[in-house]
């Protein structure tokens, strides 16, 4: 019987989205993404140091709406990979490994990523007036 | 490296359907992976239509029934039909189970039948559990000591440290958290996967056992126990509930312990 053309099973594929494996994904993709979103911070420093046109002109490409959406997906980033986080260090201390606690605080640092963002947003609005 | 996308020669694409007898009222379909390693042609999907007032309770006993009356080709593992024996791991309705211990009715809509994930597929349902063997026996999964037992008595332990086993010596070695793991899916060459760690860990947390020093030794190390990131897709699927997830992360705190 030949075993060298055996076909691999589909994975990927087919096997339903978990919450579990979802949150996993999200933690490493927001890493990444706040990996990319550290240089553009460093880019907005930068560019304060430099002199008022540069940081007129950072302030006016990131306060386009894709700046701004940009802007929103990396606070969002970084509440979930910091509450993500805490959820690992409870893990890493033995702590939350029955399947209920786990669907809850994955749960929890889905929410709590949500209304942290949402009410960075809201006072970001208030004191700057606007975008930017 | 992961490879998100399957090769070539594994992309599933559509097979034959069997219809259900006439007049039968309660019709489920099955859908269901076949390859045959005698024919040069890719993997189908084959859709069979049962008649559920004709066909036992349980995933497995609709494929029972599929081989014995209306497909006698379909291949795939099964022998106690009660979940202890873990022969009949499979992909049911998208996570892996044993189709022994899971009733038809609790899946909506038309099950998908696909062999456990990432495997090579040897025909149809049936993976190629070699390497997952070859892992399982690297932990050496016996009862290490160099104290004899005392002349003509077992080794004791208190209730206390029997305890310590419990979730541990139930697992049946089905494999279907370690094919739910993506980890697993990417690095099976490397890491030892859920199933394989957890029964390491019953032999750490073995009483009797002296050995666990040695064994801590041997998983030290950035594949074979730590990539794991904690995703508990395992634990997720076990179809015995238990919680490979949580011992994996005690092995991991006894790493740090014994530092």
């Amino acid at each position: 019987m030949a075993t060298d053309n055996r076909p691999l099973s589909p994975h990927l594929q087919v096997y339903r989205w978990q919450i579990t494996s979802v949150l996993s994904i999200l933690h490493r993709i927001t890493g990444v993404g706040l990996a990319v979103g550290a240089i553009v911070f460093a880019y907005w420093l930068n560019a304060a140091g430099y002199g008022a046109d540069a940081f007129a002109r950072a302030q006016a490409v990131l306060g386009t709406w894709v700046g701004v959406v940009l802007l929103a997906g990396w606070t969002f980033a970084l509440f979930y990979h910091l509450l993500n986080g805490i959820r690992h260090l409870f893990w890493d201390a033995g702590m939350g490994f029955e399947l209920s606690q786990v669907r809850a605080s994955g749960w929890t640092v889905v929410v709590g990523a949500a209304v942290l963002t949402a009410i960075t947003w809201a006072v970001v609005w208030n004191t700057a007036g606007g975008a930017g | 490296m992961a490879e998100f996308s399957l090769p070539a020669n594994s992309k599933v694409v559509e097979g034959k359907t069997f219809p259900a007898p006439a007049g039968a009222t309660r019709v489920k379909k099955f859908k269901v992976y076949r390859y045959d390693p005698d024919k040069n042609e890719n993997p189908r999907m084959d859709t069979y239509e049962i008649d559920l007032d004709a066909c036992g309770p349980m995933v497995l006993d609709a494929l029972i029934k599929i081989k014995n009356e209306i497909d006698s080709t379909l291949t795939f593992r099964r022998s106690c039909r009660e979940g202890v024996c873990g022969s009949c791991a499979m992909n049911v309705g998208g996570t892996n189970t044993l189709a022994c211990i899971n009733a038809i009715s609790d899946f909506r809509g038309d099950i998908a039948v696909y062999p456990l994930p990432h495997m090579m597929v040897v025909k149809d349902l049936v993976p190629d559990l070699t390497n997952a063997y070859a892992q399982y026996a690297s932990i050496q999964p016996w009862l290490q000591a160099d104290t004899p037992a005392a002349p003509g008595k077992e080794r004791l332990q208190s209730p206390e440290e029997r305890e310590e086993l419990d979730g541990l010596w139930e697992c049946v070695l089905c494999f279907s958290c370690s094919t739910g793991c993506p980890s697993y899916w990417w690095n099976s060459d490397r890491y030892l996967g859920p199933a394989t760690l957890l029964q390491a860990y019953r032999w750490i947390a073995d009483s009797r056992d002296e050995y666990t020093g040695e064994r801590l030794d041997a998983l030290e190390d950035p594949f074979r126990l730590y990539r794991c990131h904690t995703i508990m897709n395992c634990t997720n699927t076990c179809p015995k509930n238990l919680n490979p997830g949580k011992a994996i992360a005690k092995i991991k705190q006894k790493m740090v312990e014994r530092r």
